[in-house]
């Protein structure tokens, strides 16, 4: 399905858990297929509008998991970070067209925005990707572990922060200003805040990537 | 110091809340909104029929709320452009275009925009936060030409959609009868589609509706705009034909015609099909290329051509003229992308 479904499902968390302060992996039983990449729409009652969060889990996993972290002025996830496995929410089928394919790409994303990228990793989309994640502090490299083991040197942290061994240290975009290995056959997949995305794209235009190979999801 | 909260802006109910709460009376909230939308005045003292003690009371926390333009850039074509601060030190623009008898204002919802569409300046300037609806209706009530406005479009900066409770707000006060008394046939709000927002804006507005399209292929339009992952267009469609806009309302398309993209008859085509049955116009806009965009506009002959075809097929297709381009104030060139770290 690639148009967002109108229909919501009661089910309940099998997983909730706090992976780093404030941002939390929530999960339930997985009831359709999916492509990597797709996002659903989760909310906490029939009442309240639902908010769209990318999977960040494997297509052949059991359970379906979402990435988010607590947005203080936020409706929906300071009320979802204080919920339990158990809880009841409100989900729709899988939706949204940001499809992880086989294909070469670079995989950039920034804070939450690497949600999509481990769950086309977790489905075995790993080879010939890169990837360079971007975020304020060390401790915000989501899934840090399972991106080291399954792309290596593929796999590029920026921390704006602070540097760390094996981090760069600074923003997504220095980094990708500075690499001269951009082929224009490789796709581009851009995950995060509209500002980042924007600039990411229009520096990838700038290097001669065509538009058609840059694939952008904004977090809205 | 508590902050003074600007009055204008306001609707009738939350001004009705506002004086229960000072506890004046009932029809001071009326009296409020008169002062407010109807009468050239700008300050809480000019409130002449409001008790000394009320006018005291407001004044020690609240402010009349009217920002006055910063800068006005004038086109050659009468166009102008109108730069105004926002109340969180942001700045934000306001075209007013003239064309024979009318006066059209193109108002702003946010500053910026979180959407990121691949032909717009304001989206290279990413969000930098949302308009109130006192700010909205601040673009209509404080230029020069007030008097002379006959539409109203939110096409400016930003999605409205996005903001719709100002939005909503923001039209409730131009069309109500204790506000502007604007009749709604005279605005037209422009959305990319964001659906619970189109679902909710049909339910509760009677604005005329325009939806940016630009290309009748997902693929195309989710490279051109990546709200298209999100809400497909197959799917505002959809839900745009579930409504009758056979009477007064009406349903436009804006599209932007990029030169070898989205001009060739295939586009026309699927067009045709994509649009049957729905009592709407559309709206080709030539693109004004910007800075660092791989995309260019279609030649004069193209452009013919393509609205041609479509009208031939029964749908009603103009092309729109392009207004203010030598102030940047044309569509899709909006910017404070410059003025996002200044003081305002």
């Amino acid at each position: 399905m690639s148009t967002p479904p109108t229909e919501l499902f009661k089910t309940t968390l099998t997983r909730h858990e706090e992976i780093s302060p404030g941002v939390f992996v929530v999960g339930f039983i997985r009831k359709h297929d999916f492509i990597p990449g797709q996002a659903i729409k989760l909310g906490i009652d029939e009442i309240n509008p639902p908010r769209i969060y990318s999977i960040c889990s494997g297509n052949q996993d059991d359970e379906l998991c979402v990435l988010f972290n607590i947005k203080e002025d936020g409706f929906l996830t300071p009320k979802l970070a204080r919920m339990c496995a158990g809880d009841t929410v409100y989900v729709s089928p899988p939706y949204g067209t940001f499809f992880g394919t086989e294909h070469p790409a670079w995989w950039i994303a920034t804070g939450t925005g690497i949600a999509p990228f481990r769950s086309m990793l977790a489905s075995g989309m790993g080879q010939n990707k890169k990837l360079v994640h971007g975020v304020r502090h060390l401790n915000q490299f989501y899934f840090g572990n399972e991106f080291t083991d399954g792309l290596g040197e593929n796999y590029f942290r920026c921390c704006s922060a602070k540097p760390m061994e094996g981090v760069l240290h600074g923003r997504v975009t220095p980094f990708l200003e500075s690499r001269t290995d951009f082929s224009r056959d490789w796709k581009y997949y851009i995950c995060g805040q509209a500002s980042m995305a924007v600039e990411v794209r229009d520096l990838l235009i700038s290097k001669g990537i065509p538009f058609a190979n840059i694939i952008t999801e904004i977090y809205f | 110091m508590e902050t003074k909260v600007p009055l204008f802006g306001k609707t009738l109910s939350e001004l009705q809340e506002l004086v229960a709460g000072y506890k004046l009376p009932k029809f001071t909230a009326k009296q409020l909104a008169d002062w407010l939308y109807k009468k050239e005045i700008s300050s809480i003292d000019e409130m002449s029929n409001l008790s000394k003690k009320a006018r005291e009371l407001l004044n020690t926390h609240h402010t009349f709320g009217l920002i006055d333009p910063s800068d006005t850039k004038i086109s050659t074509d009468g166009t102008k452009k109108y730069l105004f601060p926002t109340q969180h030190g942001k700045f934000i623009e306001t075209a007013m275009i003239p064309f024979k008898d009318r006066k059209t204002v193109c108002v702003s919802s946010q500053v910026g925009c979180k959407m990121g569409c691949l032909f717009c300046m304001t989206g290279k300037q990413g969000f930098q936060g949302q308009l109130t609806a006192g700010e909205i209706v601040n673009q209509v009530r404080n230029i020069p030409e007030r008097e002379d406005i006959t539409n109203i479009v939110y096409m400016g900066m930003g999605e409205p959609f996005d903001n719709l409770d100002e939005v909503l707000k923001s039209v409730e006060i131009l069309t109500s009868e204790w506000g502007f008394a604007m009749s709604p046939r005279r605005i037209t709000v422009s959305s990319i589609g964001i659906i619970p927002g189109l679902i909710r804006f049909l339910n509760e507005c009677e604005a005329h509706l325009a939806i940016s399209l630009h290309t009748p292929f997902h693929e195309e339009r989710q490279q051109l705009m990546p709200v298209q992952i999100a809400y497909p267009l197959e799917q505002i469609i959809e839900h745009i034909k579930e409504w009758d806009f056979s009477g007064q309302r009406r349903i436009s398309f804006e599209y932007i015609v990029f030169g070898g993209l989205n001009d060739t008859p295939e586009h026309v085509k699927a067009l045709i099909n994509m649009l049957r049955g729905i009592k709407c116009r559309v709206n080709l806009i030539r693109f004004h290329p910007i800075p660092g965009t791989p995309l260019q506009g279609t030649d004069e002959e193209t452009l013919q051509e393509f609205k041609d075809a479509l009208n031939n097929k029964g749908i009603l297709t103009t092309i729109r003229a392009s207004r203010g381009l030598d102030i940047y104030a044309a569509c899709g060139l909006l910017s404070t992308k410059a003025l996002v770290n200044k003081p305002a």
